[in-house]
């Protein structure tokens, strides 16, 4: 590991990079860009936060490439590992069928976020080229006594204050947390008798809501029940299915079954009258 | 002595307070105690008015100062009370009448439920007319004016469940109100102009002015001053244009009228000219102003009082037209304002005890107004029969009676107004009017005690009131006249007393004219014509005016339904179309005034206002779009302002 | 390569992030879009602390990543219990502010 980490200490002094990162750049940096678009674009909150999870392991990339070796394993395990795991788990508990439509509401507001967005990219592009940075020091000198141990020394000495008030943060956060999400139950837990008898209270759905099927002709879950007029009914088929959106819709078939009985037995009554008129 | 003044008006003050707010514990005794207070009033007036006949002619004015009302800077408004002679004949007249009138009622009113109420109101009239007399500067006098106003208003309606008694009270506050803002006009432009309104400054100053001496006021302020005056006056006391309430006032219960609309109240207006005389007699156009009215209003007044067949309103025409004298006199300066003053007590009396008269009639006659209805009473009612006619010989001015002295003093200075024409045309005017009071007091007189009884049942107040009253009486009860009883009686013997020997006693040495020379200033009439001619003509034409009536109305039956009458008659019977006229100019106008306003309201004015509201209202509902409340929308807004800072630092940087 | 290439990247990813603040409406997505923003300041510290030779950017990476932490934890509680009182994640549902 030091003998490794020296190495990359002196290409790092350099101004220019050696021709290994400026591939590991380029490629890795569309990369990381490509990531960052499909998080904006990709309709599923899912898929979104896996693009993000892409993204944050190539920037560690680029942090251990800069020489911020313990931010680049803390960004995998942290950022990657935790982080984004804890919003996979929010997407799940949300409820990860709710696909945000891309449509816009607000009108004109993509066009401004669009332009403001682009406008703050150029701004900031020019600014950096506007700044003519020539030199860059590298951190070999800063790395020399290992970067765990360099950043311990900092932490611990010239920024204790800021770290005790961050863990203070940290603190607080979790427990500001459990105060947001934590429920107090303030009344006991209705039983069965009572759940039915607030059932008849308020007068809807008495009976157990319908089985999902049609004429006993389907007798699958994701089926829903046809009403006379033959629409679906959607209270049928159960509310998992129904937020998943995997309810099979029958309805059609049903419909066209219908009329070609009709038309059938259309035919069938116009040749009896034949019948009789020839007769 | 002086601490006696604030009692004056203590006492009534005290009265209606506790009468008023005692409830309805004091139902039993609420009318002796105001009586009381009445009586205890003119005790001190008659205490007051010995101490002050005590002194020299010029040391007679009393003040009392009670307490700095509204001391604002260089605006000193006190509660000051000034008691000269002046003031000393109203307290007299006030409490002296008021007293009688007080006794009367207790007699008048005592069926009615709300006795003790009455009597409050009363009490609280007095204590105002008292404020309003006593008062040593003009806001204070207002206060008294506004507080008679109230008093009036209230003692009008005071059977307000009687649809035409509160249009009458309504009716004559509106009125008064005009006058009322003429008062205010007026002292606001007394401040302005003398930066005081106590009497003795403002009259001090005027008087300055008109000897010629430092601090000029210009004829035209005086005059505006005085024009307001007047108008405030015609409000009060009822003179053209303004005279149309008291007709109506008639609504009201009749001691009532006795006191408040014929004998008091109603001469506040001819007090506030004279009691203003200096102003006055600084602005000619305003006396002739003042003339005018007075002129107008008695002929007016006398003609109505001609038509009516209401008795009650009758008399009002009759007070109307003696107000008119009294005003004309006022008008006349110095020569008149003492006989103003004189026929003002004088008239207080017999126009009192007519009043009380013709309630005593329609105590006996079930209410009954119409004279029509009358006839023959004088053998019913024998004291009311004599108190009446000797009010009646005073107020057409037969020799030697009360009227006679005062109404004859006021001929002779309408006369001497000036050598010309005018002195001519008032003159005549006064002169005429005389004919016609002895026309319509003797057509009254007739009608009501003498011819045959023209009785009728009265309408039964449970059947519908338009029904036709059975000939068999089964409608209602035929009226049986009686005397009524002493309560009543006695005042109105003692008011007798006064229409027939005070006017006598006034003239006596003229010990009236000397007695308020002080205040009012005297200068002897000189009339176009001599003395004794005029009385002469003032005796024929009284002769003449009591003669038509008795060719017209003792000789001939009278019908008990009016005849049609000429147009003049209608119109009198109208009150000369006063009210027509009042509805065409004045409401009439006054709605369409107020309609074109509107319409200028609602189309201009809330055109621009609604159009700047509604230009904002727009604008705010295009910016208010920005406004969604959608998060992102603001988040927008926010990376748009820090993509603008950081443009704005990087061209700051790069020029 | 010149290594400020690093930090033209990172200001594209900064610009991106925001973009999808601003665009999408559900409430994780735009959360991940801010914790995309903060991975992109991170990107450009560590670029600083490589030019400046000391390890000041880093630490002040390292802290960011820990507020990060903190704020996601918070964030996602929001929204949680957003989710339970309104059954959406939908930023736009929460629009209170309107008149």
């Amino acid at each position: 590991m030091s003998a490794l980490a020296s190495t990359a200490v002196t290409d790092l002094a350099a101004y220019t990079t050696s021709t290994g990162e400026a591939v590991q750049f380029w490629v890795l940096g569309t990369v990381a860009v490509i990531g960052a678009l499909c998080t904006i674009l990709m309709k599923k909150a899912v898929h979104s936060a896996l693009c993000l999870a892409g993204t944050m392991i190539i920037l560690a990339v680029f942090y251990l490439a800069n020489g911020a070796y313990f931010l680049g394993i803390v960004q995998v395990v942290v950022y990657t590992g935790a982080i984004m795991m804890l919003f996979l788990f929010v997407v799940m508990l949300v409820g990860v069928t709710a696909a945000d439509s891309l449509k816009e509401t607000i009108k004109g507001q993509r066009w401004l976020a669009a332009l403001c967005g682009l406008g703050f990219a150029v701004l900031l592009t020019a600014g950096i080229g506007n700044a003519a940075i020539t030199e860059f020091n590298g951190l070999g000198a800063a790395n020399a006594g290992g970067n765990v141990e360099g950043l311990a020394a900092l932490i611990f000495t010239k920024y204790v204050f800021a770290f005790e008030i961050t863990g203070a943060l940290l603190i607080t956060a979790a427990v500001g947390a459990m105060v947001l999400t934590h429920r107090e139950r303030t009344e006991r837990a209705l039983n069965q008798r009572e759940m039915a008898e607030r059932r008849v209270r308020e007068g809807k759905h008495l009976p157990p809501l319908p089985a999902p099927g049609v004429y006993a002709r389907h007798n699958a879950v994701d089926i829903a029940g046809l009403l006379p007029d033959g629409t679906p009914s959607e209270l049928t088929v159960m509310q998992t299915l129904r937020q998943r959106g995997q309810i099979r819709d029958v309805s059609g078939e049903a419909l066209s079954d219908l009329a070609a009985l009709e038309q059938r037995s259309a035919e069938r009554l116009g040749r009896d009258r034949e019948q009789e008129a020839s007769k | 002595m002086e601490n006696l003044i604030a009692l004056l008006v203590a006492a009534p003050l005290l009265g209606a307070v506790v009468l008023l707010c005692g409830g309805r514990r004091l139902d039993k005794a609420g009318h002796w105690l105001g009586t009381l207070l009445a009586l205890g009033s003119f005790v001190v007036g008659v205490v007051l008015f010995l101490d002050m006949l005590g002194r020299d002619g010029e040391d007679r004015a009393m003040h009392q100062h009670l307490f700095s009302w509204i001391p604002v800077g260089g605006f000193q408004a006190d509660v000051a009370f000034q008691l000269d002679q002046l003031s000393m004949t109203f307290v007299l007249l006030i409490t002296g009448v008021g007293s009688l009138i007080h006794i009367y009622s207790i007699g008048y009113m005592e069926h009615d439920e709300r006795r003790r109420r009455f009597f409050g109101y009363l009490n609280l009239f007095l204590a105002a007319m008292l404020i309003l007399v006593i008062a040593d500067n003009y806001l204070l006098l207002y206060v008294g004016w506004e507080g008679v106003g109230l008093a009036s208003y209230l003692l009008i309606g005071f059977w307000q469940h009687k649809p035409s008694a509160a249009t009458a009270a309504k009716k004559a506050f509106l009125v008064n109100r005009v006058g009322d803002m003429g008062l205010s006009i007026a002292i606001m432009l007394m401040f302005t102009t003398f930066g005081t309104f106590a009497f003795g400054d403002v009259l001090a100053a005027t008087g300055a002015e008109t000897s010629g001496a430092a601090a000029p006021v210009s004829e035209g302020k005086l005059t505006a001053i005085g024009l307001m005056l007047l108008l405030a006056a015609c409000g009060k006391s009822a003179q053209v244009p303004l005279q149309s309430w008291l007709g109506d006032a008639m609504e009201g219960p009749t001691p009532v009228s006795a006191l408040i609309h014929a004998a008091t109240m109603v001469t506040a207006g001819v007090y506030l000219i004279t009691r203003s005389g200096a102003i006055f007699n600084g602005a000619p156009d305003a006396q002739l102003a003042v003339v005018i009215v007075g002129a107008v209003t008695l002929l007016f007044g006398a003609i109505v009082g001609c038509a009516k067949d209401d008795i009650k309103k009758a008399l009002a025409g009759s007070t109307m037209s003696q107000i008119g004298y009294m005003i004309l006199a006022a008008g006349l300066g110095p020569i008149g304002y003492a006989f103003a003053i004189m026929h003002l007590v004088t008239h207080g009396f017999f126009k009192a005890g007519l009043f009380l008269g013709a309630g005593s009639v329609m105590h006996g006659m079930n209410d009954e107004v119409d004279m029509r209805k009358y006839g023959g009473l004088r053998k019913y009612m024998p004291v009311t029969f004599a108190t009446f006619g000797l009010g009646y010989l005073a107020i057409i001015g037969f020799p030697g009676l009360s009227g006679f002295w005062s109404k004859d003093k006021i001929i002779e200075a309408a006369f001497a107004y000036d050598d010309g024409i005018r002195g001519w045309i008032f003159g005549g005017v006064a002169l005429l009017g005389a004919g016609i009071t002895a026309f319509y007091m003797t057509r009254v007189m007739l009608m009501t005690f003498f011819g045959e009884k023209r009785w009728q049942p009265t309408p039964d107040p449970h059947k519908d009131p338009s029904a036709e009253p059975a000939a068999d009486g089964h409608g209602g009860e035929m009226p049986h006249p009686h005397e009524s009883p002493k309560s009543m009686t006695i005042p109105m013997i003692v008011l007798a007393f006064g229409s027939v020997f005070a006017g006598g006693l006034f003239s006596l040495n003229e010990s009236f004219v000397k007695w308020l020379e002080p205040v009012t200033a005297f200068e002897h009439p000189h009339p176009v014509i001599s003395v004794p001619a005029i009385t002469g003509a003032t005796m024929v034409v009284l002769v003449i005016g009591v003669a038509i009536a008795w060719f017209m109305y003792g000789k001939r039956p009278v019908p008990v339904t009016a005849p049609r009458g000429s147009l003049l008659t209608r119109a009198a019977r109208r009150d000369l179309l006063q009210d027509d006229f009042n509805h065409v100019v004045l409401v009439r106008g006054g709605e369409h005034l107020t309609r074109s306003l509107v319409y200028v309201d609602h189309t201009l004015v809330d055109g621009v206002v609604n159009g700047t509201a509604a230009s904002f209202g727009g604008l705010s509902g295009r910016l208010r779009k920005l406004q969604n409340g959608y998060a992102r929308s603001y988040a927008v807004s926010m990376l748009g302002g820090t993509a603008v800072l950081v443009a704005a630092t990087l061209l700051m940087r790069a020029v | 390569m010149n290594p400020v290439n690093y930090l033209y990247l990172a200001s594209l990813l900064f610009a991106i992030g925001a973009t999808g603040v601003l665009i999408r409406r559900n409430a994780i997505v735009v959360f991940m879009c801010i914790e995309l923003m903060l991975n992109a300041c991170n990107l450009a510290l560590v670029a600083f602390s490589r030019m400046h030779g000391n390890l000041d950017g880093q630490i002040i990476a390292f802290f960011t990543m820990v507020v990060a932490a903190a704020e996601v934890v918070v964030g996602l509680a929001i929204i949680v219990s957003l989710f339970r009182s309104r059954h959406s994640a939908s930023v736009d549902d929460a629009s209170l502010m309107k008149l």
